[in-house]
């Protein structure tokens, strides 16, 4: 069982519930968005499946020991960290770390890995730079990067698109979109109904410590559902490039 | 470029180590002074190396690479180029034992009994210290702590130099506190050199653990490093080293802070490379400065821990001024 999959999932923050009795599974093979306005505990439910925040009910992955977790699952935060002036290549080489022996050197899968992922995220003429050099835009490209390189079955992702240009955004959406093609079970946070609605194969809407709704992209984005959650009504449209989700105005 | 760099810090550690044994007031020749030591083949001239300055040499290598590596390993773990050894309170709790020893008289009763109850000092900071940084693997709590703990020593060591019965017993407490390598022996090399080590062994063991670091806490807890084990050997391993150091050298500042900052960007900035890189080139700081300190006032007991403020402080200045220069600050 390569997923992740949530069962009677709480969490807690003090005395009330962020999250109530969810149940959530995602398999290989998809690209799931998950929606909600601020506040609506996306990155808490991921940080909490992840085992780095306490929670109630079942987790398969936080049930993992740390090391295999590491093995199943690369975390990409919001916050872009890098705290040291390391190089690119360095710093993608970082997610190898989960699967390197103690005391041991990367080895031929994982320079083939770390490759990989500086090829598909189009980083080919960076990998000498210091990475706290370059732009915000960049940086996120480099530390998503340094995800692909840890070569995890799952994939969760908080706000990936956050501050990239329009053509690294739809560049970054469809990297994640091939990832979950190629059998990986990709989890993402999006504000931008867009590109979520355009790129992802599934859609999971957070709201008041539940999910309100859950499914392919069409199905999901009702007018009622934007209304109700996000307080704005929208233009969506099946056309030849995909999904649109454009979105007009506040409701009152 | 990195092979040589290792080479290069192993060499002047060598050569340093050599000229600690080679120079001091009694004016031995270099090949007497050496045959003297190895073969113990005159009285007096063997008494000089082997009780006076080679202790003083291995404790200079042994207490610089001791702040060094622990300066990298808190830079590593808080993330930040401005943490050093000091900060979780360690050295201040640690000079606070050695201080109740001098003005209790139980220093001058044993040998041994400032450098005892320096340690003392410092196991009870790291007990203190774990106490209240509570069971969550996060670093605020710990600097906190560690704020905490160390203003707790430095008003206490206040207190007992206020309180100290006459002008002679203050002004040993303070001339102790600037840290000094003169006469000691062969017994302080052996009470601090097990702890010396433990200590460099924990810390560099976690040296992947800091690369992680480098992309902050959730990541690498994602990445499978447990925040609380490291913690924990974090303050241990620091708390080993520097407590050992301080309690047969004193206090010696900046040597934690600027050596790790200095070879930075020799080492691409990799935590882990830093670590062995810090010891190294701490040792040959502290080195450096044990032999100027004989060279440069022979007379006056110039103070080690004043030498390596005055010439690390001017040094930090101009590193900030460089970083900034160059707009990563």
């Amino acid at each position: 069982m390569s997923g992740l999959v949530l069962t009677d999932f709480s969490v807690a923050h003090g005395p009330c519930d962020v999250l109530r009795d969810i149940s959530l599974s995602v398999g290989p093979g998809e690209c799931v968005g998950l929606l909600g306005p601020n506040g609506a505990g996306k990155t808490t439910l991921m940080r909490a499946a992840l085992g780095l925040m306490a929670h109630r009910g079942q987790s398969s992955i936080s049930a993992m020991p740390l090391s295999l977790r590491a093995k199943t699952v690369a975390w990409l935060p919001q916050t872009r960290e890098i705290a040291w002036p390391v190089t690119v290549e360095n710093l993608i080489a970082l997610g190898r770390l989960p699967h390197l022996a103690p005391g041991g050197t990367p080895g031929d899968a994982d320079k083939a890995a770390i490759d990989s992922a500086i090829a598909r995220m189009g980083l080919e003429g960076f990998r000498t730079r210091i990475a706290t050099q370059l732009s915000g835009g960049e940086q996120a490209r480099v530390l998503i990067a340094r995800a692909l390189a840890q070569a995890t079955p799952v994939l969760m992702v908080d706000e990936p698109a956050a501050g990239l240009d329009p053509a690294h955004q739809i560049t970054l959406m469809q990297t994640l979109a091939r990832e979950a093609d190629r059998g990986r079970a990709i989890i993402a946070s999006i504000h931008d109904l867009g590109l979520a609605a355009r790129f992802c194969t599934r859609l999971v809407v957070l709201w008041r410590g539940g999910i309100v709704a859950d499914g392919p992209p069409l199905s999901v984005l009702t007018p009622d559902l934007l209304a109700e959650v996000f307080h704005i009504r929208a233009h969506i449209a099946q056309t030849e490039d995909g999904v649109i989700v454009q979105p007009l105005g506040l409701v009152s | 470029m990195s092979r040589a760099l290792w080479v290069g810090l192993g060499a002047l550690v060598a050569v340093l180590f050599a000229a600690s044994l080679l120079i001091g007031p009694a004016g031995l020749a270099p090949v007497q002074a050496l045959s003297a030591l190895v073969w113990g083949d005159a009285l007096a001239e063997t008494l000089v190396m082997r009780e006076i300055r080679l202790p003083r040499a291995i404790l200079a290598m042994l207490v610089g690479a001791a702040l060094g590596l622990a300066g990298a390993a808190m830079q590593g773990y808080l993330r930040n180029p401005l943490a050093e050894p000091g900060l979780i309170g360690v050295s201040g709790s640690a000079a606070l034992g050695a201080v109740l020893a001098l003005q209790t008289g139980l220093a001058a009763a044993h040998v041994l009994a400032l450098p005892f109850a320096a340690l003392g000092g410092a196991v009870i900071a790291v007990l203190v210290i774990l106490a209240l940084a509570g069971p969550r693997g996060g670093s605020i709590t710990l600097i906190l702590a560690g704020i905490a703990v160390s203003a707790l020593a430095g008003a206490l060591t206040s207190l007992v130099l206020n309180l100290s019965p006459n002008p002679f017993a203050a002004s040993e407490i303070v001339f102790w506190m600037m840290g000094s390598l003169q006469d000691r022996s062969m017994t302080h090399v052996w009470l601090s050199a097990p702890f010396i080590a433990l200590g460099a062994v924990v810390l560099l063991a976690q040296g992947r653990k800091f690369d992680a670091l480098t992309l902050g806490e959730d990541t690498a807890a994602s990445m499978g490093v447990h925040l609380g084990r490291l913690r924990l050997a974090l303050v241990m391993g620091v708390a080993s080293m520097v407590g050992a150091a301080t309690a047969v050298a004193g206090a010696i500042g900046f040597v934690g802070l600027v050596v790790p900052h200095l070879l930075r960007p020799l080492v691409g900035a990799r935590p882990s490379a830093l670590l062995p890189a810090s010891a190294l080139g701490g040792a040959v700081l502290v080195l450096m400065a044990d032999i100027a300190v004989r060279v440069i006032l022979p007379t006056r007991d110039l103070k080690l821990g004043v030498l390596t403020a005055i010439v690390g402080a001017p040094l930090f200045l101009h590193l900030i001024y460089k970083t900034r220069r160059q707009g990563q600050l």
